[in-house]
């Protein structure tokens, strides 16, 4: 009988090699805070700077040292790349943090049951909630969708698909459009639609604002994806006597379906929190409005906006609250979204 | 590898196979008078005039580059999918040029069907999805899809190993299987001819004999065309041969015979050099 060797793993770091980075990490850590203590630097962040210094000096040279100059330079660019995530990592918890810890405490069932029509906001948290709004940004959300989706993926389609004469035109004028600062669409739609024609501030032309922000980022998503499906299956959709829009129908759209999602998503997450075309064109109602085409219609920037504005702890907690919500909501149409478009491809 | 005694050897291996009589239900064939191809300026292939008889295999061999895949991609015009391709010349498929204006193009590729170098399955499809896709994308009619299915599977050599998992992804299988997948999937269409451009490249010898064998029992109902860089398999499946040749021009189909003789007595020094091994 053969005996069968435990299973190890030479590559992974040894015990005490593990020990010493931790010994490393500790002695960086406790120098800086000594550092910042003693001197005129004062504060987290100087801390932070401070601590990054000395354990990428501690780390470099005791890896030079025992190892040789590669090995230096692997540690110093190992804690570099690090220090990025980091860096990168910091203000996006932060913010949720931040989001979480004062948004909670104005958070109550109240809230999802009720609108601000018999409210202001620096009254009490009992009275009024945000209904209105919640509603409103997902009428918005779901008009913007409904128009922006085709278009932009039909862009996409003639970008990659049909390559016409106006190929480079568009694709150079869809880059343009993902420039446009969405108080300029905002003025558009309110200069060309709603002055000269439907006089009157509405959901709808808030959501048309909104698709003008939203095409751009879904159709260089969709172009970018689409690109990336082989040519092969194209061409073997063609061979078997399909015609190109059957081809793109029953192949290529479904081959690309996941990556689609998340040009969706993306554009999504382009408007959820767009505040400054909705302060133009959907008037801020306070009340539940179930016609997105006539009458103000709330929506959840526009609410934060309005409270924070009102000034009082009462109306900042308002504010709060409504920022949790909203990004609540965007997390649960990302996860509804992901989920979707997972569950049919691994059939 | 003695050059020598080669091309006899292929030779027989040529001869010994039974040759599939011309089947007049196939209609009359296949014909291309004076192809050339470009793209862009680039002359790439030159006054090609072949038939290829129905029910027959005929295989198109030549060193890379000399415009195999560009001429068989002119046969059922997938050529003009390549932005700047230009092509002159005729392609006559049942005495019908399929370059005619007004020619329904999706009809064309409907009768001439097509397997490519490299397995390209549908992704987003079942292995049973796959093979019926062509039906589905060209919105053909068909009653017993089922019986359909299952056809063009045994008859691409497949129905064995996937008949308890056709609702499994295509891309599940094998290279060899996935190969096999897209031939089933081309025939499902019944086309009255197929072509195959390098349909072995990627594959290993067993599911190579096994696409082999397939082709032969093909042969009883349609005329296939089969690009291969491999004297074996042309010497092994085919009827006919023909041998194209670029010398640093526009290719050019330098001899054409039974391929028996092309591997036995080749009138051309330079296919001689070429099925012995000598270059190319």
């Amino acid at each position: 009988m053969t005996s069968i060797p435990t299973p190890i793993k030479p590559w992974k770091a040894t015990k005490r090699e593990r020990l010493i980075d931790v010994s490393i990490f500790i002695l960086a850590l406790l120098s800086s805070y000594l550092f910042v203590a003693a001197t005129e630097m004062k504060g987290k962040l100087a801390l932070f700077v401070v601590f990054f210094g000395a354990y990428m000096l501690f780390t470099a040279s005791f890896k030079g040292f025992q190892l040789g100059s590669a090995a230096a330079k692997d540690a110093l660019v190992n804690s570099l790349v690090a220090f990025g995530a980091i860096v990168t990592v910091i203000p996006i918890a932060s913010i949720l943090f931040t989001v979480v810890q004062k948004g909670l405490p104005g958070i109550s069932l109240n809230l999802f049951i009720s609108d601000m029509s018999m409210a202001t906001p620096t009254d009490p948290l009992a009275n009024g909630g945000l209904l209105h709004a919640i509603t409103g940004t997902l009428a918005l959300v779901t008009l913007a969708l409904i128009m922006s989706v085709p278009i932009g993926i039909l862009t996409a389609l003639y970008l990659t698909e049909i390559r016409g004469r106006f190929t480079s035109p568009i694709r150079f004028l869809v880059q343009a459009m993902s420039g446009v600062p969405s108080i300029v669409a905002g003025l558009f739609i309110l200069s060309a639609i709603l002055y000269p024609i439907t006089k009157s501030f509405s959901g709808f032309m808030g959501a048309l604002a909104l698709t003008i922000l939203m095409i751009p980022t879904i159709a260089r998503t969709s172009e970018e994806v689409l690109n990336l499906i082989p040519n092969d299956l194209r061409e073997a959709g063609v061979a078997l006597g399909g015609t190109q829009w059957r081809t793109v129908a029953m192949i290529v759209l479904p081959a690309a379906k996941s990556g689609l999602i998340t040009a969706v998503i993306l554009g999504v997450a382009r408007i959820a929190g767009e505040t400054a075309p909705l302060l133009l064109l959907t008037g801020g109602g306070d009340k539940v409005n179930p016609n997105a085409f006539n009458g103000p219609l709330g929506s959840l920037p526009y609410y934060i906006w309005k409270s924070f504005n009102a000034g009082s702890p009462e109306a900042i907690t308002r504010a709060w609250a409504g920022l949790l919500v909203l990004v609540g909501l965007v997390l649960i149409l990302f996860t509804a979204a992901r989920y979707l478009g997972s569950k049919k491809s691994s059939k | 590898m003695d050059a020598g005694v080669r091309p006899s050897s292929l030779a027989d291996v040529a001869a010994a196979k039974v040759k599939s009589p011309g089947n007049a239900s196939l209609g009359t064939g296949l014909e291309t008078r004076g192809v050339h191809a470009w793209f862009g300026k680039h002359h790439v292939l030159s006054d090609i005039n072949l038939n290829f008889g129905a029910g027959t295999v005929t295989a198109l061999i030549g060193p890379s580059g000399c415009g195999k895949s560009t001429f068989i991609r002119t046969i059922n015009r997938m050529h003009e999918f390549i932005p700047g391709a230009a092509m002159a010349g005729q392609v006559l498929l049942d005495g019908k040029d399929v370059y005619q204006p007004g020619t329904d193009v999706t009809k064309i590729r409907l009768q001439i069907g097509m397997v490519f170098q490299k397995p390209n399955p549908f992704p987003s499809m079942s292995i049973g999805e796959n093979v019926l896709s062509g039906l589905k994308l060209s919105q053909t009619k068909v009653s017993h899809k089922d019986e359909l299915l299952e056809e063009c599977l045994v008859r691409a050599g497949l129905w064995n190993e996937v008949k308890d998992r056709l609702s499994a992804h295509g891309g599940s299988l094998s290279g060899g299987q996935q190969q096999r997948l897209c031939i089933a999937r081309a025939l499902a269409v019944s086309p009255q001819v197929l072509l195959m451009d390098e349909p072995c490249s990627a594959l290993d010898p067993g599911s190579t004999l096994r696409i082999e064998d397939t082709i032969r029992e093909l042969s009883e109902t349609m005329t296939i065309v089969i690009v291969t860089h491999n004297m074996q398999q042309a010497a092994r499946v085919s009827d006919y041969t023909a041998f194209f040749l670029s010398d640093g021009g526009p290719g050019q189909m330098i001899e054409y015979a039974a391929t028996s003789e092309i591997f036995s007595r080749p009138v051309d020094q330079r296919t001689e050099n070429y099925v012995t091994g000598r270059f190319g």
